[in-house]
This record gives structure tokens, C-alpha cells and sequence, in this order.
């Protein structure tokens, strides 16, 4: 079978209109509003605070924590039941893995800066959202960073290799895999990388340069957004 | 200046307030906005000064109750997420989480804002069921009031999806049938700080609040709903003073959530 126009008639290698803004969460100390399609993640990063409990403090650097949630009425069909499951858990894990790279947080011993990500609504891509809208906060916080993360999602429906796929895409057919991707702009540096479903080797490659290629796109728009609040 | 509870404490026995603002007036703007996502049958947002509420209504179809076959069922949750606030922590819902839910589904409940009834599919079989999901995206003071305002816009936005015969939903198809919300039932929580009654809170005046009384009322001007906190007493006259500040300041809310409707 191939998969020969996609469902909403994007090129294969276009991403979903995006809009991105910072400084959207008054309380926190830095924020972040980022919508690509339908899917919408709110990032708020509170910190750096003294961590508790006292034994995971470390005296010399701080601790990065993420926490991602998808709010009850933001699922495709019935209501997600608020409250961690295996799922938010193991994003909020991938999240860390994906930022810590690139947060400097010797300057915070035996503290904590925390990350909370949370969706009005979503269709796909949420992790890559999450990490996108979390590396916004960040840096609006002003947490020292060598570099932002731009995080965008790629894979394959049947034949085709092709980026940013929807949830309508995700469940085309048998023959599909969704591949999350963080990578750092400056770099080229993959900080994020899963997958569900089947590819060979050549079609891993080949989806990951996409991925790398349409990140840039993700990234100007992170740059934008700061420089929106921040000026030059 | 850091603003603390000892300084909102010293204003208020002045009768002044750390913002300027007269006792009994809301921030500005109050906004209301539906149909803020798509995957819920009705949304809204509510902002109050820089307080963010969001409210998602969802609707799943369920066997009745066996006590009251012939009604659907209402449910009101509400997330005080960490994102919205340095003082939540992540994890199961906390009494103030729980108080807020319950407070809102009372003024909804007790109102006979929406007639369960009508919710009902086929008696003892298969009805609707309307879970209502407030998530604080930012608290700065009020979540009452905010709360309350974005659930009844949520519920007046929402729409039945598509529902076959075995009471299997099709989420992505909405059909232009409303809920049966026959009237508006709005809270507004009144607090005592040093003798003074203010509404509209900031978070930070909260903290200084001897007791608050939470009033919902509907249009024609019926208390439907009543809920006292804090630690002080309030005498009958305070009560009665403590009314007619809310039913007063209900009418300005009930104005912003028509305008959102229209």
C-alpha cells in the first residue's frame, strides 16, 4: 500500500502551523505557550527551590525535574483520568533526559528546577511539544543553557518517510511508526529519540535528517517567541 | 516591597487594599471565552486579573445509577496543577482541590441547573454522563469565583456528539444539540479580613482571611448554594451584609458570561 497524499495535505516533510509565546504564566518564573495543529502545551518552571525529599539533594549542582499531564478533557476520545499513570511518568523521564544536556545548574546546589507541562488539547506530538514549550520556559527563566531543544516528531505511513504526524496518521494502518526526536539546533545533537512501529535502517537515517532539517523551522520560532519578550 | 500578610493585614484595617482596588471591587479585565478546545464537548477560559482557570465539559454515555434509573449523572473535579501555582505540588487532588470541586458542583446540583433527567438515554439503561474537569492554569487569587463562572460557560457551550444505538460515541462528530441547562448558577466568595468584607482576592490576600463565605446564586436573585471558611465566626448580620455583596457582584459576572454566550 502507499501512502501517496497525506490525510490533511501537508507535504511530507511540513510541519503543522505553529504559534509560540512566552511569559504566558504570571506566577511562574519562566513560561511558555506552543501549538503545532490541534496539540497545545503549557510550560511553567518553577525554581531554583531548595528540593525535598533532602536525600536526592546534591551539593554540587541542582536537579532538573519534569513533569508532564494531559489535562482530563484533552484526549482524542473519552476523559483522560487526571493523576500520573506509566505513560506521563515515562515521558516526564524522557523530558529530563532530553533538557539535561543542555542546563547548566551548577550555580543551584541542593535545589530543584521544576518543569510542568500540562495540555488543553492534543493531537500527537505531545513529548515533542512538551520539551519544545519546556526549553521556551527555561530559557525564559533565565536558567543558564548552552542551547535551546526543539523537539519534533517523525516516522513513517507505509511507504513514505515524513514529519509531525497527527493522531489520524499515527492510526492509518499496521504499517506506520512515530518516531519522537530532540535534537540541539546548534549542534545536530539528538537528545530525545523513541519509537513505536517497524523501519529499516535506511528509513530510521532518512526520517532523522528530515527531522533535523524541519527542527530549524521549530527553532526560529523558539528564538522569535524570546526575542518577542526580550528584544535583540 | 515584598508584599506579605502582615501588610495586607495593616491596609485592611484601613480599609484599603495592597492593589489600590475598592473592597468590593473584581480585577480587571474579567474575561470569559468559549470553545477554547477541541477535545472537549465544551470548554471555557476564565481570566480574572492574572487568574487562568480553564474548564473542560466531557460527556460519556453510562448505565444509570440503580437508585435513579431515569436521571444521568454530573461529576465537577478540579486540578490545582503546580504549573498554575509555586505552592501546588504534583499529586492526588488536596483538600483545597476538593473544596473548590465540591463547592462548584453544589451551586450547579442544588440549582437544578441542568435537569438530570433529560439526560437520560433509555431508563435504567444507558444515560449521559457530564464530567467537569477545572484545571487552574494560573492562581492569583479567586479560584471560586473563577471556577464557578467557567464551568456554567463550559456547560452552556457544550454539544452532544454522535452516538449509536449501543451507546458507542463518535468524539470526532458533534451533533448541534445543546445540554438541558436551563439556568446560570454563579458563586461569589466574600471574605472578612480585619472586620472588612472583600471580594475578588489576591493570592496573597487569601492568606490574610479571616473567613469568606461563598454564595452561588442564580438569576432571579436565589441563593442555591452556601459555603463558609476560615477559622472566624459571622454573625447573622454579616451574613446578611455578606449577600447582598454577592448577589450584587454575581450580576456583573452573569453579565460577562451572556456577552461570552451572544
Amino acid at each position: 500500500m502507499s501512502y501517496s497524499k497525506r490525510l490533511d495535505g501537508r507535504q511530507f516533510d511540513e510541519l503543522r502551523p505553529m504559534e509560540a509565546k512566552v511569559g504566558v504564566i504570571p506566577n511562574a518564573v519562566g513560561s511558555a505557550r506552543f501549538k503545532t495543529g490541534h496539540t497545545v502545551a503549557l510550560a511553567a518552571v518553577y525554581g531554583p527551590r531548595l528540593l525535598h525529599p533532602a536525600k536526592l539533594r546534591n551539593p554540587k549542582a541542582g536537579r532538573l525535574r519534569c513533569y508532564y499531564n494531559m489535562m482530563p478533557f484533552s484526549g482524542h476520545g473519552n476523559r483522560v483520568r487526571p493523576g500520573h499513570s506509566r505513560r506521563s511518568q515515562e515521558i516526564s523521564l524522557v523530558m529530563e533526559k532530553a533538557l539535561a544536556p543542555v542546563v547548566d545548574l551548577s550555580a543551584f546546589p541542593n535545589s530543584v528546577i521544576d518543569v510542568f507541562v500540562e495540555f488543553p488539547q492534543t493531537d500527537a506530538g505531545t513529548r515533542c511539544a512538551a520539551i519544545t514549550a519546556a526549553s521556551m520556559a527555561l530559557a525564559d527563566a533565565g536558567i543558564p543553557m548552552k542551547s535551546i531543544v526543539t523537539s519534533v516528531s517523525v516516522g513513517k505511513v507505509e511507504d513514505k518517510v515524513l514529519v509531525d504526524l497527527t493522531y489520524d496518521e499515527e492510526a492509518y494502518s499496521e504499517n506506520v511508526a512515530d518516531i519522537p526526536m530532540a535534537i540541539l539546533p546548534n549542534t545536530g545533537e539528538v537528545t530525545l529519540l523513541q519509537m513505536d512501529g517497524g523501519v529499516t535502517k535506511e528509513q530510521l537515517i532518512e526520517a532523522l535528517e528530515l527531522g533535523k532539517k524541519a527542527s530549524q523551522e521549530v527553532y526560529e520560532l523558539q528564538v522569535r517567541s524570546l526575542k518577542e519578550k526580550y528584544g535583540n | 516591597m515584598v508584599i506579605n500578610k502582615s501588610i495586607v493585614i495593616e491596609l485592611a484595617k484601613n480599609g484599603k487594599r495592597v492593589d489600590g482596588r475598592g473592597l468590593t471591587d473584581f480585577r480587571e479585565p474579567v474575561t470569559v471565552e468559549v470553545g477554547i478546545t477541541k477535545s472537549a464537548e465544551g470548554s471555557a477560559r476564565v481570566t480574572i486579573g492574572e487568574t487562568e482557570v480553564l474548564v473542560g465539559v466531557k460527556l460519556s454515555v453510562e448505565k444509570p445509577y440503580p437508585d435513579s434509573p431515569d436521571k444521568g449523572g454530573i461529576m465537577v473535579n478540579a486540578e490545582l496543577t503546580p504549573l498554575s501555582n509555586p505552592n501546588y505540588d504534583p499529586g492526588p487532588p488536596q483538600i483545597k482541590a476538593i473544596e473548590l470541586s465540591r463547592v462548584v458542583d453544589r451551586g450547579i446540583r442544588e440549582s437544578h441547573a441542568i435537569d438530570v433527567k433529560e439526560l437520560c438515554i433509555t431508563p435504567g439503561e444507558q444515560c449521559w454522563f457530564v464530567a467537569i474537569d477545572i484545571v487552574a492554569v494560573n492562581d492569583a487569587g479567586n479560584l471560586f469565583d473563577a471556577a464557578g463562572l467557567g464551568a456554567m460557560a463550559a456547560l452552556k457551550n457544550a454539544k452532544l456528539p454522535e452516538v449509536d444505538e449501543n451507546g458507542v460515541i463518535d468524539y470526532m462528530k458533534r451533533t448541534d444539540k445543546s445540554l438541558p441547562v436551563s439556568k446560570e448558577a454563579l458563586p461569589v466568595t466574600v471574605r472578612k479580613i480585619q472586620g472588612q468584607f472583600v471580594v475578588d482576592p489576591l493570592f496573597i490576600e487569601e492568606q490574610a482571611v479571616d473567613a469568606r463565605l461563598t454564595v452561588a446564586s442564580t438569576a432571579d436573585g436565589s441563593i442555591v448554594a452556601l459555603q463558609k471558611g476560615g477559622d472566624a465566626p459571622f454573625s447573622i448580620e454579616e451574613i446578611g451584609n455578606i449577600v447582598d455583596i454577592a448577589l450584587e457582584k454575581a450580576k456583573f459576572l452573569r453579565e460577562k458570561l451572556n456577552q461570552a454566550l451572544r
